[in-house]
């Protein structure tokens, strides 16, 4: 039982009702002493946590499955369809209806648009990824030295990034693919790259530019480390959590450039498959057969969400404050 | 009591006629917290943040909770205003305000009471009042909030009133400034202004003064008391600071882990406290215990026992490790545009010396320039002129190389127990790190040290494979304390390396640092606002005011015999510092 003490107070006043001297009695626990490490628990660092979290979220595994799916698919489309998409080809079999071997149809020139759908994921993933990489890389090496280092070099490698910034990326991208001869993945990749950089050299010089005023940054530098290896060790792992968002959601939206410059017609040339180009074929005949757009729209739609749904698990996970609530 | 702004005293505008709502010696409680349990639903399902409390509050009365960060003492604080967090909300207990029950009460009508009956001077002066709106707006807001009838002139009247009331002086300017042309002092004044604007009955303060600097943080509470006790407004003040709580209140609550363990008149707790953790937090409380933690002195031994002790006929024992001579350093303030830039000298002239195995204190107000002398004894700052001697060498004429082997022997631990360590890093990564980096053994020899390390901040070796998201405070710090040991350093600069922690973590820490002192002989280079914690751990103290040094002399001719008046002011606000006679007496 709490003990209750009552005592007169200086002065001969007595404590007024319910505030006489009390004193609890010892918890349970007892104390315990302060500040306990607790012993039992498994470690757990930021990824882990961010690891922990998604794994209880539904839409991180359905936007999974999706890559997981697209990544399979463009890789190894043969273990899908036997039918070549260009060569099994047959002009009496142009824009026919799906039939057994056959479920999604054939387009106007008779291709089966079954396995051109399941073709045409390799050009979208292998554009979007090297974009993505190149785009991080050059991003970030911006960004970072540009918020590290600060001063002059600030100066001017932000007024680059607000020149880039100010150019259309489709815009620019039609420009100077228009005049490009040898059109490959690895080109429209790296056109979309060299305008599409912007955004993370911007985030990273932010996220740097925070970070670098961290004590451990400063306790780094007490040790002697150089700069060099303050930014490598210390500043650009603690930076990486926002990039890593904005690359997964980049990802996506460079999937649909790459189908937007194809459908233009100077993306991908005709002889790679690619949704975009048979978007852009499906168009010619939409009034006779609308269901030849719907199946490379379906698959260009269904990589993006998968990709931009990822990134927002992934953002939610690595940065709860931005949670929806 | 004094303060050093005029009151307006009788002339005050009232809500209603003094003297005759609460009689000083009623029964009739104003607030009274039974039983509360208060919930937060989280991931893991619900915590219960506030268990089984009980607090009465009599009208007219002050009464302090005190406790530790995460002791429930601010959640039970916003149950009674209905203004918790998040999920937070109230599963059982009751909550009487004037003999009404709020526990429940529709929306509306506690909006009502809000602010009316119950004002709330929130913590942080710096980001409570709206950066884009003038003070004398958000002031308006709450009257107009809280029913005040009246024009516009009268309003404005009634405003500039306020301030005045609140310790503003020249209050009809003032009120058409906009917040950031305030000090953090003058924000909270006009918080004080918004929470009594409506002439509450009771005035909840949550840590009103906890951001602002000693001398300013003495001033506000003292104009505060005079204020709440002209108007007959009772006050709930939340506080981590014991000496502060028993200074202010008449009737203490401490809390612990969400439940109330003592609570009762501020001077018999102070005297005669019963439970386990009260007497613990009133031994630690660094404004009551003042005391030197030092093993050696403890023992007997007297200064010049132990200056002899250290001259021990060599040569190199007797020199100052550090000797700082003549320091300056200038910033270059950017202008509005290229040239117009300003000189603004954050440490100017300043000479000390920090003698080998001894603690020097750098005291001193935010903006007195303390950490940037620190940061250039670290080599981190280049000075604009003045000389660092580390060891008899002049610091700033170091090869690269020889910088680098500098640094070993000088380590810093900082301030924000969060941002010192790298949180990627394991605290394993993160002590060994220094070793890695100046190619200390193998990497055998490497994990050893960490352990000894590990140990020698008593943390369980099991600690390094954690990361520091996983670790309190405390915990934290004594990880950036081992990583400073790690290559062995002479000196230590401790840029208020225990402020941001609780008072048990911080007494712990302080005898930690003070055991590690006398096992390493370390040198101590303390940065701290806090003068309580220097009487407790330096040997000399040097007290530094808008970059000058005000005074630098032994830790007990500071204390005891203050010479000059900033000094005295600095002293006399440490709170509670005139309670000693009280426990020494109980």
């Amino acid at each position: 039982m709490p003990e209750n003490r009552t005592e007169t107070l200086p002065g001969g006043r007595r404590p007024r009702p319910g505030q006489e001297h009390f004193a609890a009695e010892l918890d349970e626990g007892g104390l315990g002493a302060v500040d306990a490490v607790s012993t039992t628990d498994a470690p757990s660092s930021l990824w882990r946590d961010a690891w922990r979290d998604m794994r209880r979220r539904p839409m991180f595994w359905v936007a999974s499955a999706i890559i997981v799916l697209v990544v399979i698919v463009a890789a190894f489309p043969g273990w899908f369809t036997d039918i070549h998409p260009r060569f099994d080809c047959n002009l009496a079999d142009s824009l026919g209806a799906p039939e057994p071997g056959h479920p999604f149809g054939y387009d106007k020139q008779g291709c089966d648009i079954f396995s051109r759908t399941l073709y045409g994921a390799r050009a979208s993933v292998l554009v979007g990824v090297m974009a993505t990489a190149m785009v991080v890389l050059l991003g970030t090496t911006m960004g970072a030295v540009a918020g590290y280092f600060g001063g002059w070099f600030d100066a001017i490698l932000s007024r680059i990034t607000d020149i880039f910034f100010a150019i259309p990326l489709v815009l620019a991208a039609i420009v100077i693919m228009s005049i490009t001869t040898n059109r490959t993945s690895f080109t429209v990749a790296f056109v979309l790259a060299a305008f599409g950089w912007t955004s993370i050299a911007r985030i990273s010089r932010g996220t740097v530019m925070s970070v670098k005023n961290n004590e451990f940054v400063t306790a780094a530098k007490s040790l002697g480390m150089g700069r060099g290896g303050i930014l490598l060790k210390h500043v650009l792992p603690n930076s990486a959590a926002p990039i890593i968002v904005y690359a997964t959601v980049a990802l996506g939206t460079f999937i649909v450039a790459e189908a937007t410059l194809s459908f233009l017609g100077i993306g991908l040339p005709p002889s790679t498959v690619s949704w975009g180009g048979d978007i852009s074929q499906a168009q010619n005949a939409i009034r006779q057969a609308p269901q030849i757009l719907f199946y490379p729209a379906g698959g260009l739609a269904l990589t993006v969400l998968g990709f931009i749904m990822m990134g927002d698990v992934v953002r939610d996970a690595l940065d709860p404050k931005a949670r929806k609530r | 009591m004094t303060t050093q702004f005029p009151v307006t005293g009788g002339g005050l505008p009232t809500g209603r006629p003094a003297g005759t709502s609460y009689d000083a010696g009623t029964d009739k409680p104003l607030l009274q917290i039974s039983d509360l349990e208060v919930s937060f639903t989280t991931g893991v399902g619900e915590v219960k943040a506030v268990r089984g409390v009980d607090i009465t509050v009599y009208p007219g009365q002050s009464v302090a909770i005190v406790g530790e960060s995460g002791s429930g003492k601010s959640t039970t604080a916003h149950a009674v205003i209905d203004l918790l967090p998040g999920t937070g909300k109230v599963t059982g207990g009751s909550i009487t305000f004037d003999g009404r029950e709020i526990v429940g009460l529709p929306r509306v009508e506690m909006e009502a009471m809000r602010g009316r009956d119950i004002g709330l001077v929130p913590q942080d002066p710096m980001s409570n009042l709206n950066p884009v709106w003038r003070i004398g707006t958000q002031i308006d807001e709450a009257l107009r909030a809280n029913g005040f009838e009246g024009g516009r002139a009268e309003r404005k009247e009634r405003v500039a009133g306020l301030l005045a009331e609140a310790g503003l002086p020249d209050a009809a300017r003032r009120a058409r400034q906009f917040p950031h042309e305030f000090s953090g002092g003058m924000r909270q004044r006009s918080l004080i202004a918004i929470g009594l604007a409506a002439r509450p009955k009771l005035l909840i303060a949550d840590e009103p003064t906890s951001a602002l600097d000693v001398t300013v943080q003495r001033q506000i509470l003292d104009h505060l008391e005079v204020l709440t006790q002209e108007l007959g407004t009772a006050v709930l003040f939340i506080t981590h600071d014991l000496g502060l709580a028993a200074e202010r209140a008449e009737h203490l609550v401490v809390m612990f882990k969400g439940r109330v363990v003592e609570s009762g008149p501020a001077r018999q707790i102070l005297a005669d406290p019963q439970h386990p953790y009260t007497k613990r937090l009133v031994s630690s409380a660094p404004s009551l215990a003042s005391r030197r933690i030092q093993v050696a002195r403890e023992e007997g031994a007297t200064p010049d026992e132990l200056l002899s002790h250290h001259a021990d006929g060599e040569e190199t024992r007797r020199r100052p490790i550090v000797q700082v001579r003549d320091l300056t350093k200038v910033f270059q303030i950017r202008g509005a545009r290229p040239g117009a830039s300003s000189d603004f000298t954050a440490v100017d002239n300043v000479s000390f010396t920090l003698p080998r195995g001894e603690t020097l204190a750098l005291v001193g107000e935010s903006g007195s320039g303390k950490s940037t002398a620190a940061n250039m004894v670290l080599g981190l700052l280049e000075p604009t002129s003045g000389v660092v001697e580390f060891d008899g060498t002049d610091v700033a004429g170091l090869s690269p190389k020889e910088q680098f082997a500098f640094r070993r022997r000088i380590q810093p631990v900082f301030q924000n127990p969060y941002g010192s360590l790298d949180p990627m890093f394991s605290i394993f990564s993160s002590i060994e790190e220094p070793l890695r980096l100046h190619q200390v053994g193998s990497k055998k020899e490497r994990e050893a040290r960490v352990r000894e390390l590990l140990d020698l901040v008593s943390l369980p070796a099991s600690t390094m494979r954690r990361f520091p998201n996983e670790l309190s405070g405390g915990q934290r710090q004594r990880i950036a304390i081992a990583r400073a040991l790690a290559l062995k350093p002479e000196v230590i600069v401790l840029d208020e390396a225990v402020s941001a922690l609780d008072v048990l973590v911080q007494a712990q820490i302080l005898e930690l640092l003070g055991s590690l002192q006398d096992e390493l002989g370390l040198s101590y280079l303390f940065i701290t606002h806090d003068l309580a914690v220097v009487r407790q751990i330096a040997d000399s103290v040097v007290v530094m005011q808008n970059g000058q040094v005000v005074e630098y002399a032994s830790t007990d001719a500071v204390f005891d015999n203050p010479r000059q008046q900033y000094t005295r002011d600095l002293l006399a606000a440490i709170p509670g510092a005139g309670l000693e006679d009280a426990k020494i007496a109980g």
